[in-house]
């Protein structure tokens, strides 16, 4: 039995320590907003947080996540959810929306740890999160925007 | 609405399904009864296959297309919405059910394809609301006992504004139930729209943005297994031995299973599933495509392109046109195999019981692969119910006309006697084939004295993913297979000598449309050519193609609106180049003009896409300006890094790594500008992707003195000459 605290619940899962905390997440604990795109931490889609830092389930381990915390798109604190989802939805970003959980999962650590990022700041941040529908225009438009949001200004 | 009929009540009664309440209304074709049936409740109006409203108020759309980014849910219950004056935060959309009430209006099919989603309901699906609507009316004047003429509709309510009475259209839900079908439905003016015409949020955004949004390879189905399959690495390879006993043994693999297609490893979860994949043991027989090469294809490509080919356009005498010209190019193009490479790898749910089966599966070719399971499970289409999901992305590889990835699903339930999803990896779906078909291109063009085009003449050779299908009857003509040669035949401009002939290029590598299909290729040769053409008579690009244009005034307007908001005459910053294309398919035109420089490394930086598109009446415009952004992007990545090569007859490519995707730090600025008050609706998913890539050729040509021949775009070829 692994154990660990997922989206502030504690769980404990009986499987292969190797699995990819991924497929633990979909397939053992139900949470299907990560996704699965490369498996080989080209795409970001499954991007998740361990302790707070965006890393790629795909290629982590579960023992990694042994006695820490997990955060899915599912369980994204209200603080930078709420401003993320507010900006995605104003600027209707998703199309076919699958990369879209990881997209959301990157851009709240470089919100958190840069309340104003500038374009440059959302290039480096952004570019391991692949978007095969080509939303990157409105991925920056709607980081510019939570930002804002999120610091109280204007929508 | 000369397509719907009354069921009378007994009728209704019959097919079993009646809960409670009135009326149900269905289209003449067969199985509809079944479907309105099964969704009549005692709380909800079925005035048609279209339209639920509830006595919630909540109006559900039911949609027959797939979501699969473009947009199509929220435009077409925008429609729907219009007509019926609903209130539109009441308004859902829902994936139809198989049925042929849901077949294309064009195709006779139900499948999602060809740019064609809004226009193809542009009729049917507002007469559904405009029917449901008049339904309403009806109810609301009975109940009041008005005329229904002095009543009218607003934001979900009936109104009698002589006397201020208002009901909601939930509250007339049973009312509405007993009545009658309009026998004529009258449509809206445009000028009273409300919502059509005006951009409207995606009603798909919000799930899509916390983890909601369910698609195919979310689906999960109580005692479902897992399966990855192990297929042939070489295209039409057959296996010759298997040893399973390594893959046994991997902890929590259940099954190991040969089926058509390869052999399969089923366990509980993804892992233990490619783990066991993964071990096995296959011995291979890998045909004749075994010593299938890029290179050596290549070559057979340029001697299939010296031969006569089939001829799909001939006017005046090219090869005398050619003879006389004061200046002439003479240029051989090479496009490679693409990838469709969407989002979601691949995947397929199937439930299949002695009686019944069910499968749960992002496609957009419902009638098909309702139709591929139930061969494969013995039973009856309309004993398969299939549920379409979210599509992860499609681009056209989940139109699939054998159905191949719902068929190994199927395959699979029925063996191990319980739900089977198989899941497709990233390498599994990269090297699964179904490629954009490789395209190779020779050119010979001139120019007259004046410089005007003197002789074009156009050799395609490329394989036909439509010969041998019963598509091919639909397409292939003369000879001549539309989808190879699109966008080319149809050259816009006025050659008096032209020749476009086509060169079947079999090679066993299963092709099929990718996002644009042949308008992918011929609008890189076209475009880039007449861009040539202008530089060789010393004319402006732009200015070269409107003088060619006179017989195209949409084509010309479009041209002229990009060009004009791109800031075409004046000239580009230091350092940078713009260069210009436009194109015509799905019945919309589409003009980018791009802005690019070149990186310290050599490599094309893009700054900037302005594009202009005339696709008709917009339903949702910042729908249309989606797709421009994305068939921007979509055509970049297939530019800059696109490209399925083989190497003993395997794809070498596997992954993002390998197969790259433009990434944010990549992107462009775009800026789209939709022309105003065009009157013939076109389709937007697709047409804005052929005018990227020569756009940015044409844009790089100005910056390198050098024409860009080969996709995707390689350094060496951006070196000045």
């Amino acid at each position: 039995m692994i154990k660990l605290k997922v989206n502030g619940k504690d769980r404990s899962v009986d499987v292969d320590p190797e699995t990819p905390l991924l497929w633990v997440v979909r397939e053992s604990l139900g949470l299907t907003g990560t996704k699965f795109g490369c498996g080989m931490a080209q795409c970001g889609a499954c991007t998740v947080h361990l302790d707070g830092e965006a890393v790629r389930s795909c290629v982590t381990p579960i023992s990694r996540a042994e006695g820490r915390q997990v955060t899915t798109i599912e369980g994204l604190g209200a603080d930078l959810a709420g401003p993320l989802q507010q900006a995605w939805i104003s600027e209707d970003v998703p199309q076919c929306g699958y990369c879209q959980s990881g997209q959301i999962m990157s851009a709240a650590v470089l919100l958190r740890e840069n309340p104003k990022p500038t374009d440059k700041d959302v290039d480096d941040a952004m570019t391991g999160n692949i978007c095969r529908c080509g939303t990157y225009q409105r991925i920056r438009c709607a980081i510019h925007l939570a930002a804002r949001i999120k610091a109280g200004g204007k929508k | 609405m000369s397509d719907i009929i009354n069921l009378s009540r007994r009728d209704v009664l019959k097919a079993g399904a009646l809960a409670g309440g009135g009326l149900v209304l269905g289209v003449t074709l067969p199985g509809f009864v079944r479907n309105a049936a099964a969704m009549q409740s005692a709380s909800t109006f079925v005035p048609n296959a279209f339209v639920r409203i509830g006595m919630d108020e909540i109006v559900t759309v039911i949609v027959p297309h797939s979501e699969m980014g473009q947009g199509a849910y929220t435009s077409v219950a925008m429609m729907v919405a219009d007509e019926l004056d609903a209130d539109w935060t009441k308004v859902r959309a829902e994936s139809a059910p198989v049925d042929p009430a849901y077949n294309h209006t064009v195709f006779g099919i139900q499948m999602t394809g060809g740019s064609t989603s809004t226009w193809s309901e542009w009729k049917r699906l507002r007469e559904a609301g405009a029917a449901a609507r008049q339904m309403l009316v009806s109810a609301a004047a009975e109940t009041w006992k008005v005329e229904p003429a002095a009543c009218s509709t607003e934001n979900g309510s009936v109104v009698h504004s002589a006397s201020g009475r208002r009901l909601t259209y939930g509250k007339l839900v049973e009312s509405a139930s007993k009545l009658m079908p309009p026998k004529e439905v009258a449509l809206k003016e445009a000028r009273n729209f409300k919502l059509i015409g005006k951009s409207t949020k995606r009603l798909d955004t919000p799930d899509k943005t916390n983890g909601k949004a369910v698609f195919g390879i979310d689906v999960s189905v109580p005692g479902m297994k897992v399966a990855v399959v192990a297929r042939s690495p070489v295209f039409g390879g057959k296996l010759k031995s298997f040893t399973a006993d390594g893959a046994k043994a991997v902890p929590g693999v259940r099954h190991v299973l040969q089926i058509p297609r390869g052999v399969a490893v089923v366990a509980d979860g993804f892992w233990p599933a490619k783990l066991g994949r993964d071990a096995l043991e296959i011995e291979w027989d890998d045909g004749p495509l075994g010593s299938l090469d890029t290179r050596t294809q290549g070559e057979q490509y340029a001697a299939l392109a010296r031969e006569a080919g089939a001829v799909g356009r001939k006017e005046g005498d090219v090869d005398a046109a050619l003879e006389k010209a004061m200046s002439k190019i003479d240029a051989v193009y090479d496009l490679p195999y693409l990838a469709h490479a969407a989002m979601e790898p691949l995947n397929c749910v199937a439930d299949v019981r002695e009686d019944s089966c069910e499968v749960w599966v992002g496609t957009q070719f419902q009638t098909g692969d309702r139709a591929a399971a139930a061969q494969e499970a013995g039973l009856k289409p309309d004993q398969v119910k299939l549920h379409t999901t979210l599509l992860g992305g499609g681009f056209g590889r989940r139109a699939v006309i054998d159905s191949h990835f719902v068929r190994e699903a199927v395959q699979l339930s029925k063996a191990v006697k319980a739900p089977v999803k198989v899941i497709w990896t990233r390498e599994d779906d990269m090297r699964g084939g179904f490629y954009r078909p490789r395209a190779y291109h020779t050119v010979k063009a001139g120019i007259d004295a004046a410089g005007k085009p003197a002789g074009w003449d156009h050799h395609i050779v490329c394989q036909s993913f439509m010969a041998g299908t019963p598509f091919e009857a639909f397409v292939v003509k003369d000879g001549v297979d539309e989808t190879a040669v699109e966008g080319a035949r149809d050259n816009p401009y006025e050659i008096a000598d032209i020749r476009v002939a086509w060169h079947h290029a079999p090679s066993g590598v299963p092709t099929l449309w990718w996002r644009s299909v042949g308008h992918s290729h011929t609008a890189f040769i076209v475009e880039t050519i007449i861009d040539e053409l202008a530089h060789t008579a010393g004319k402006d690009p732009r200015d070269y193609r409107l003088g060619l244009l006179g017989k195209h005034p949409r084509i010309k307007k479009v041209l002229e609106l990009a060009t004009e908001k791109a800031g075409w005459g004046k000239p580009p910053a230091e350092g940078r180049g713009r260069g210009v294309a436009v194109h015509e398919s799905f019945g919309s035109v589409i003009s980018h003009v791009a802005e690019v420089s070149l990186t310290k490394e050599g490599r094309p930086k893009i700054h900037k896409v302005t594009c202009a598109i005339d696709c008709g009446p917009v339903v949702n415009p910042d729908t249309v300006r989606a797709q421009m952004e994305s068939a921007i992007a979509f055509g970049l990545t297939a530019a800059l890094y696109g490209e399925i090569t083989f190497e003993k007859g395997r794809v070498r490519e596997r992954n993002f790594h390998d197969y790259p995707m433009l990434r944010m730090n990549e992107m462009p600025e775009v800026e789209v500008h939709i022309v105003p008050d065009s009157e013939k609706m076109g389709g937007v998913g697709e047409p804005g992707v052929p005018p990227v890539a020569p756009a940015l050729a044409n844009a790089l040509f100005t910056l390198t003195g050098k024409r860009i021949r080969r996709l995707p775009i390689r350094s060496e070829d951006l070196r000045k000459g």
